[in-house]
């Protein structure tokens, strides 16, 4: 192939056939959504033609869907589209704002959760927040429809799970329990448009007497991909979330890290951050539960 | 191989022929004379290449423009009226709120998007929302009470 092409389907079976013709006459594909990390990459890194297949006009890619059975995120969806929806914050705070701290107004307007997933940067923001709260992936390719959990979606740096002629059309996740929500921090050394020096995602559910049933705590920008800390969330289920049981919290999300030293931080520095970054969002997932906060 | 692509710009409607891997911002400077859109960093991170695309602020550095297929843009081009500049460049002017000007364009179009997204920004909100519009001149504080201040008049052009 020497020059670019470019096609928007505007079915998923249109999709998937194209991709399945492309791959059988060796053209390389690439799946456009946002673009805000593609288009970079295309114009610096890997300038290679390719044929740029645009899912945005899939509906089921641009689709949010919130009922009774949880959140159908379509792949595609922008971030300032997804923040507009106060139902879907009401819910998964912790997500909504996860997406919202990815760039400036303008990336805000294009990037998608769908896309910072599949550019599966260690640090990609809302990466644990999916975790936290057990998002599915909804994967269409030439071997029909199949569904992957978020925590093994990302391989490695840059790396996903999607074989050749796959692509994600959406995210599912459950339905809250009573007495649930979420919470995702980061630290960052400025106040807006920086990358995670560490980040933790946390979901809690509550009985009754606001004691912890059930739990999820996801950790990012501390190890090759975002990790699911099931020592975390242990020591959170069966306590009211208190100061020592969210310390606990802490320290598990410490050990579980294995974080590099660059210039945005050290290896002790990270680990340090990580388990603050756990207990504060443990605490703000506790009282949102509590309906302290929405 | 060229897409042919119909799209509304300012407006208008408006045909072009480009390549599968153009942008946006490389078919509004030069196949349709649109240069008041500026290249700062071509990466996103700067905000001189601002458009709205169906009324959604984003940067047209990356937006391939075979995605434009029945879609609408305004540019800088499109904010003013034959009559009269909009509030936003017009406080722009009055509070000397530019220097090279590179920004400028991109800063309209942003400021023009907030105005009309929340009529009443807070300084706070202003400043979040005008972040990823980079100056390198003027330190922003008159860019911040230019877009206030635009903010402001049209509130009361419209009470």
């Amino acid at each position: 192939m020497d020059s670019f092409a470019f096609q928007a389907p505007t079915s998923l079976d249109a999709a998937v056939a194209l991709l399945a013709e492309q791959r059988q006459a060796s053209v390389r594909t690439q799946i456009l959504a946002g673009g805000t990390d593609m288009i970079v990459q295309m114009r610096s890194v890997d300038r290679a033609p390719r044929m740029i297949v645009d899912i945005k006009r899939i509906p089921e890619t641009r689709s949010i869907q919130l009922g009774e059975d949880g959140l159908i995120l379509g792949s595609a969806v922008a971030g300032a589209e997804l923040s507009a929806r106060d139902d879907v914050a009401a819910i998964y705070p912790g997500l909504v704002e996860a997406a919202d701290l990815i760039g400036s107004t303008q990336i805000q307007g294009r990037a998608s959760v769908g896309g910072n997933l599949c550019n599966a940067s260690p640090a990609g923001d809302t990466i644990p927040a999916l975790i936290a709260n057990s998002a599915i992936c909804q994967i269409a390719g030439p071997g029909g429809w199949r569904e992957l959990a978020v925590e093994d979606f990302v391989v490695g740096v840059g790396r996903n799970a999607l074989e050749p002629g796959e692509f994600l059309v959406a995210l599912r996740l459950p339905a809250a329990q009573p007495r649930s929500a979420d919470a995702y921090l980061r630290f960052i050394p400025r106040t807006e448009m920086d990358i995670a020096v560490a980040s933790a995602g946390v979901r809690v559910a509550l009985d009754e007497n606001g004691v912890c049933t059930a739990a999820r705590v996801a950790i990012g920008a501390v190890a090759v991909t975002a990790l699911l800390v099931p020592e975390a969330a242990e020591a959170l289920i069966g306590t009211r979330l208190d100061d020592a049981a969210c310390a606990a919290a802490a320290a598990a999300s410490s050990a579980a890290a294995r974080p590099i030293s660059d210039k945005r931080g050290t290896e002790t520095y990270r680990r340090q951050v990580v388990g603050v970054l756990t207990r504060r969002a443990a605490v703000i997932a506790r009282d949102r539960a509590l309906g302290g906060q929405a | 191989m060229k897409q042919q692509v119909s799209s509304t710009v300012n407006g208008e409607p408006v045909e072009f022929l480009c390549a599968a891997d153009e942008t946006l911002l490389e078919v509004l400077r030069d196949r349709l004379s649109l240069t008041g859109t500026k290249e700062g960093c071509g990466t996103g991170d700067c905000g001189a290449c601002s458009v709205l695309l169906d009324d959604r602020l984003v940067c047209s550095c990356l937006v391939f423009a075979a995605e434009l297929e029945g879609r609408s843009v305004t540019t800088v081009e499109g904010i003013a009226t034959p009559q009269a500049l909009h509030p936003v460049q017009q406080k722009l002017l009055e509070h000397a709120a530019l220097q090279c000007g590179i920004c400028t364009p991109g800063v309209v179009v942003a400021a023009k998007a907030l105005i009309d997204a929340n009529p009443e920004p807070t300084e706070e909100e202003t400043r979040y929302w005008l972040a990823g519009n980079l100056c390198r001149c003027t330190g922003y504080d008159k860019i911040i009470r230019a877009v206030m201040d635009a903010a402001a008049e049209m509130r009361g052009a419209t009470s």
